[in-house]
């Protein structure tokens, strides 16, 4: 049977599929950050919010590595995306 | 990736001049190159970087430079076999200042002399290149459409892609520690997982080239610079269409393809410290300039902000040359902001030094030995 789950999106903010992400840790891009910088994934408005686990967990599986051992890559700021304008304004904060 | 103790070549270094580098060399012949990346490939400078590519320049190397790598860049994903996101939609420069105009107005000059047909443009016509963008205060522009900007991330992976199909290896979390030298000649590395010997040894260590050059006993004057930048949620295209940048407005400011924003500038104080972290006081700052700038971009949000190191040279201008005391050594550092956009090029110049003996577009007088000379080049057209 053909396997459907490549069609899967896996990161929505940047649509990329569950495919794209096996080819690339293949091809040994097998750390969060570096199918990010190639793919995009976590670099939307979610920054990672919904794909970092799954990816995560398909570097363990594509590496053979236990899931605690992935790196699940660098977080950055800010928490939540933040007006422009909002921020211009400034504050005592 | 299995360890070979030996290579005809070890580069330092995974950002785009030792990525750059090791696939030429490949491509001239070389059959057993090593790169070895203390991170991930694309993890420092070349990855953080504003990823602008311009040929709007005030000295005459750096017009040649420039325009050698737009014309590079034109062709690249077809050469590498991947695209690298070239994305030529011009480089508006901003000109507060009259004796700032003045300055643009001879770069232009110069690069018209050398072939790249960089126009003065009125206001109107800045409006009409960069629409809603707030620029009265400004007293003069230049625009070029052949500049622009490419992404950082893809085109170093498909240097690394297709150095991989030519034979390169690389390693990454693999850090030097150490240089060997024999006898004043170059011998390999001492890396965290073993050692390499290498009759030539190539330094593209970025921020941290200087401290590699010290394992060789080459003394440097490099020194890395803390510099911040911001991106946006992705917008409808045309809200930044070209690169805004003001050397005295002290912003950059350019829309990718995919319609995220990104904006940076020079940070005051210059922190040299080696730390990448992003502060709040960088944040509020360059949300005023973007806002100022592009008042229609209030409601945009920022989703991620950054930073990352320049290897500052005192001219501002790289190093690329064999060392004089350790022969088989070469440098490839100092780029000052500039090394993603030069990367192609000078990688190239560089592994043709290396093979041939001499390379299309000089790199003489890019030899550390002009600071002690006092034969410096200095480029009035930095950020």
């Amino acid at each position: 049977m053909e396997d459907k789950s490549k069609d899967i999106i896996v990161c929505r903010c940047e649509e990329v599929t569950m495919g794209e992400v096996r080819e690339w840790i293949a091809k040994g891009y097998d750390t969060f950050d570096e199918l990010k910088r190639l793919l995009r994934v976590g670099m939307g408005p979610c920054q990672g919010r919904g794909c970092r686990e799954i990816i995560m967990r398909e570097i363990a599986r594509g590496t053979g590595r236990p899931m605690a051992s992935v790196d699940p890559g660098t977080f950055r700021p800010p928490v939540k995306p933040v007006k422009l304008g909002v921020l211009a304004k400034g504050g005592d904060n | 990736m299995t360890w070979k103790t030996t290579a005809e070549a070890v580069v330092i270094g995974g950002g785009i001049n030792g990525a750059s580098v090791a696939y030429n060399l490949a491509k001239l012949g070389m059959k057993d190159v090593v790169v070895v990346e203390k991170n991930t490939v694309c993890s420092g400078s070349t990855g953080r970087c504003g990823a602008g590519i311009r040929a709007q320049w005030g000295t005459e190397m750096n017009c040649r430079f420039g325009l050698a790598c737009v014309e590079k860049f034109e062709q690249l994903s077809d050469e590498l076999g991947m695209d690298v996101g070239l994305n030529q939609s011009g480089y508006l420069m901003v000109a507060y200042q009259d004796h700032e105009y003045e300055q643009l107005q001879k770069n232009v000059a110069l690069q018209n002399s050398l072939g790249y047909m960089t126009k003065i443009v009125s206001r109107e016509e800045a409006k009409e290149i960069c629409p809603g963008v707030a620029v009265d205060d400004a007293v003069g522009f230049t625009f070029n459409q052949r500049d622009g900007h490419a992404d950082p991330f893809l085109t170093t992976f498909a240097y690394q892609e297709a150095g991989k199909r030519m034979g390169v290896t690389f390693h990454k979390h693999t850090e030097v520690t150490g240089v060997k030298v024999h006898n004043g000649k170059a011998a390999g590395v001492v890396t965290t997982r073993g050692e390499i010997d290498a009759p030539i040894v190539i330094n593209a260590a970025g921020p941290y080239s200087q401290f590699v050059a010290k394992m060789a006993g080459v003394d440097i004057p490099n020194y890395s610079e803390r510099h911040e930048i911001i991106i946006t949620e992705p917008v409808e295209p045309g809200v930044c269409p070209p690169m805004l940048m003001s050397f005295s407005g002290n912003y950059y400011l350019q829309q990718r393809p995919h319609g995220s924003i990104i904006g940076g500038c020079s940070p005051e104080g210059h922190p040299a410290d080696y730390t990448l972290g992003a502060t709040w006081d960088f944040l509020e700052h360059m949300s005023r300039v973007f806002t100022k700038l592009l008042p229609r971009a209030k409601g945009i949000r920022v989703v991620r902000q950054w930073s990352g190191l320049y290897n500052m040279t005192p001219d501002r201008q790289p190093i690329i040359c064999e060392t004089d005391n350790v022969k088989g050594f070469f440098l490839s550092c100092g780029y000052s902001g500039h090394g993603f956009m030069f990367g192609p090029v000078t990688g190239e110049a560089l592994a043709q030094h290396i093979v041939l003996g001499k390379s299309d577009i000089p790199i003489d007088m890019l030899h550390y030995r002009r600071f002690a000379e006092g034969k410096l080049l200095i480029e009035p057209a930095v950020v």
